[in-house]
C-alpha cells in the first residue's frame, strides 16, 4: 500500500481480497442496527484480512465504534503473528451513508485506511474507503478494488 | 537518561518508520517534548491545538496508562518503556441530509395530515424520523411532549427519570395510569408510547440526570426538551446544551402559570441569560409545595413539543429570544423579549462556566440536607403516639395547624385550630400565653413548616411549644389511618 497522497484529480487504488470485503460486510450485517468495527491486515499492498473487533463505545453502538487501548494492542498482536501489517480499521454506518463523519475525523489517525461500509436496514450498501490528510483538514477518497478483479 | 517509546504503526512513518525510538527526560510529558521535537510531523496528531494530547491517543508508562497517574507530569524511572497506543472511534453523523430515511407505506398513511402540509411535505416527515429528542423527566412537561412527539413521528424519543409513578402525579402525568401507581416512570412511559405509535424508537435512561451523566446522555439527542421540576436540573441541561450546541425546549409551571422558550440556539440567549442566579432555596415552591393546575403542562409541555418539532423541520419562528407567559386563571398568554447576554457566564463571549459544575451546591442546597426537614432537638419534638396519648388522657393540650386553609379542608386533627405559617407573626396573641397551663404542639403535613413555627413561638417566649414529628402524614399513618393522605 502506497503512503503517498495522491497527486490531485487521481484517486489511489487499495486493493482488497474479496473474501476481506464479504467479511466486513457481514460483520456489518451482524451488528446492525449497531456499528461494527474491525481492524484491517496488509501485506504488500493487498489488504488480505480482517479481524472482528468489540465495539466498546460507551455512547450509543448505534452510533459510535470505540477501539479502546488493549483492543487496539490486539489488532497490533494480531497483525503481527500473521506476519503483515495493521493498515487500519473498518466499521460501519448504519442508516448513513458510506462517507466519513465529524467525529471519524476528529478521531482518525493518519496514515490509516478507514473503510466504511453503510449497512441500511441489515442490507450492505456501499464500500469506501478513506484516508486522513496529513494536515488533518479531511478525508481523501480511495479507491477500493477487489484485488481478483484487478489482476 | 534515555527511555524507550513505542511508536504505533500509523506514526511510523514520521520516526522513518521505526517502530521504537529513545528520548531523555524526568517526565512523560518532557519525554513526549523531546520526541517531537525530532520528530515534527509527530506533533499535530499527538497534540490538539490547545496544546492537550489528543484524547484518543493513550500514553502507557510499562502497563499503566499516564491517566490514572500523574498525566504528562508522571515521573519516569530507569528503564521505563513508553508505550503510544491509539484508540481508534469514530462514527455515523448526527444527521446527514442525504441519508434521510424512506417513508414506508404505513408511515405515509398514517402521517398523511403532515405530508400534505408544505411545512412539514414528504421531506420533513423524514427528516422527524431521522431526529432524536430527549425528555428530561417523565412527568406532567414530559407526559404531553412525549405523547406528541411519539404521535408525530419524531424516530427517537428519550426519556431521563428515575422516579416511580405517585397516585398523585395522575392528576397531570397522562403518560401514566392508575394501574401503574408504583411502576418505574420509564416502564410505565415506554408501555404507553410503543403502544400508541410502534415504529418509534423509545430509549429509556433512568437514572437521576447528573454532571456525571449529562453530557454523555445529551450527545446523541437533537434537541433537549426540559421539563425539570427542580432549579438545580434546569441548570445542569442549561450548561449542558449550551456546552454541546444542543437547543433546549424550556418549559416550567407553577399552580395556575407557565413559561416556554427555546434556549440555546445559535446566538440566541440562554437559560442563565435571563436568569444569572438562582433564587434562594426555598423561596420558590415546588409543584408539591404549592399545587399545579393538572391541565396546565398539558398546555406548556404542548407549546415545547411544537417548538422541538419546528426546530427540527427548519419551519417557522421559535421561540428563541422570546419567553413566553402563560395564565390560566386570565387566560392570557404574554411575551418578553429576550437577548443573549455578551457577559452570560456560559453562553457569553468570555464564558466562565466551561464544564458542568455541582449544580445542587449552585443552586444553595446542601448536599447531605438536601432531603432531609429542618431538624428540631429531641426536646422540641412530641411523637404522634406521645400527642394521642395526652390528648386521651385530657390533657390540657392546643393543637395548633400551620398549614393552608384548603390543606385543613381535606382532613386535620380533631380540636386542632388552623393560623396558617404565613399569619402566624400576626396572630400570636391567640395563642396561649405564659399564664396557660396549656402546651402547645404545632404541626403541618411533614413537619418541616411547623419546624419554623416552634422557632418562631421560641423566639417570641413560647416555651412550652413542641413540634409534632412526621406531621399530620405520621398521624394518618399510625393513629388515624380513616383520614385521606395527600
Amino acid at each position: 500500500m502506497s503512503t503517498e497522497t495522491a497527486p490531485a484529480g487521481s484517486i489511489p487504488t487499495f486493493a482488497i481480497m474479496p473474501e476481506a470485503l464479504t467479511a466486513i460486510e457481514r460483520h456489518g450485517i451482524e451488528t446492525y442496527p449497531h456499528e461494527c468495527c474491525g481492524a484491517l491486515l496488509s501485506s504488500g499492498d493487498v489488504i488480505i484480512a480482517t479481524f472482528a473487533l468489540a465495539n466498546s463505545t460507551d455512547g450509543p453502538a448505534a452510533r459510535r465504534f470505540l477501539v479502546g487501548p488493549d483492543q487496539y494492542r490486539r489488532a497490533e498482536q494480531w497483525a503481527a503473528e500473521r506476519g503483515g501489517t495493521l493498515a487500519g480499521f473498518y466499521h460501519s454506518h448504519p442508516n448513513h451513508p458510506a462517507r466519513p463523519s465529524q467525529t471519524d475525523l476528529e478521531y482518525a489517525w493518519p496514515n490509516f485506511l478507514y473503510i466504511i461500509v453503510s449497512v441500511v436496514e441489515a442490507v450492505p450498501r456501499d464500500i469506501t474507503c478513506w484516508r486522513l490528510r496529513e494536515d488533518r483538514s479531511a478525508f481523501e477518497r480511495g479507491d477500493l478494488r477487489s484485488w481478483r478483479t484487478e489482476s | 537518561m534515555a527511555h524507550r517509546i513505542l511508536i504505533p504503526t500509523p506514526l511510523r512513518p514520521y520516526t522513518g518508520q521505526l517502530g521504537e525510538v529513545e528520548a531523555d527526560g524526568p517526565t512523560v510529558g518532557d519525554v513526549l517534548s523531546a520526541l517531537t521535537l525530532r520528530y515534527g510531523d509527530l506533533r499535530r496528531h499527538l497534540y490538539a491545538d490547545d496544546g492537550k494530547l489528543r484524547s484518543f491517543v493513550n500514553v502507557y508508562v510499562n502497563d499503566e496508562d499516564i491517566r490514572y497517574r500523574d498525566k504528562e507530569r508522571t515521573p519516569l524511572n530507569p528503564g521505563d518503556v513508553i508505550s503510544i497506543v491509539p484508540s481508534v472511534a469514530g462514527g455515523a453523523p448526527v444527521s446527514a441530509p442525504e441519508a434521510l430515511p424512506e417513508l414506508t407505506n404505513d408511515e405515509v398513511q398514517r402521517y398523511s395530515r403532515h405530508l400534505i402540509m408544505p411545512e412539514v411535505g414528504v421531506d420533513g416527515q423524514r427528516r422527524l424520523k431521522a431526529a432524536r429528542v430527549l425528555c428530561v423527566g417523565a412527568g406532567g412537561l414530559g407526559s404531553p411532549a412525549a405523547l406528541y412527539l411519539t404521535a408525530a413521528g419524531v424516530g427517537t424519543v428519550g426519556l431521563v427519570d428515575f422516579d416511580a409513578v405517585d397516585a398523585s402525579n395522575l392528576q397531570r402525568q397522562i403518560l401514566h395510569s392508575t394501574r401503574d401507581v408504583g411502576r418505574s416512570k420509564l416502564q410505565s412511559a415506554r408501555d404507553r408510547l410503543s403502544a400508541l405509535n410502534p415504529e418509534v424508537h423509545i430509549q429509556t435512561h433512568e437514572t437521576m440526570l447528573s454532571s456525571a451523566n449529562a453530557l454523555d446522555i445529551f450527545r446523541d439527542y437533537d434537541v433537549i426538551v426540559d421539563g425539570a421540576d427542580n432549579f438545580a436540573t434546569r441548570y445542569l441541561v442549561n450548561d449542558a446544551c449550551v456546552l454541546l450546541k444542543k437547543p433546549n425546549a424550556y418549559g416550567s409551571i407553577f399552580r395556575f402559570e407557565g413559561q416556554a422558550s427555546v434556549f440555546a440556539t445559535p446566538d440566541g440567549p440562554c437559560y442563565r441569560c435571563l436568569y444569572p442566579e438562582p433564587p434562594p432555596p426555598g423561596l420558590v415552591p415546588s409543584c408539591a409545595e404549592g399545587g399545579v393546575l393538572g391541565v396546565l403542562p398539558g398546555v406548556i409541555g404542548t407549546i415545547q413539543a411544537t417548538e422541538a418539532i419546528k426546530l427540527i423541520l427548519g419551519a417557522g419562528r421559535t421561540l428563541a429570544g422570546r419567553l413566553l407567559l402563560y395564565d390560566a386563571l386570565t387566560m392570557k398568554f404574554r411575551e418578553l423579549k429576550l437577548r443573549r447576554d455578551a457577559e452570560c457566564p456560559v453562553c457569553g463571549d468570555n464564558p466562565t462556566v466551561t464544564a458542568l459544575i455541582d449544580y445542587e451546591q449552585f443552586c444553595g442546597i446542601p448536599r447531605a440536607a438536601a432531603a432531609a426537614p429542618a431538624a428540631l432537638p429531641a426536646e422540641l419534638e412530641t411523637s404522634v403516639e406521645q400527642l394521642r396519648a395526652g390528648l386521651d388522657a385530657g390533657n390540657p393540650i392546643y393543637v395548633l395547624d400551620v398549614r393552608e386553609p384548603q390543606e385543613f379542608q381535606i382532613c386535620r386533627i380533631p380540636g386542632s385550630t388552623l393560623i396558617p405559617l404565613g399569619q402566624l407573626p400576626a396572630r400570636l396573641a391567640e395563642l396561649p400565653g405564659s399564664s396557660d397551663e396549656r402546651e402547645i404542639v404545632v404541626h403541618c403535613k411533614s413537619g418541616a413548616r411547623s419546624a419554623k413555627a416552634v422557632r418562631l413561638l421560641r423566639e417570641h417566649g413560647f416555651d412550652r411549644v413542641t413540634n409534632l414529628r412526621g406531621g399530620i402524614l405520621a398521624w394518618i399513618d399510625k393513629i388515624d389511618p380513616t383520614l385521606p393522605k395527600y
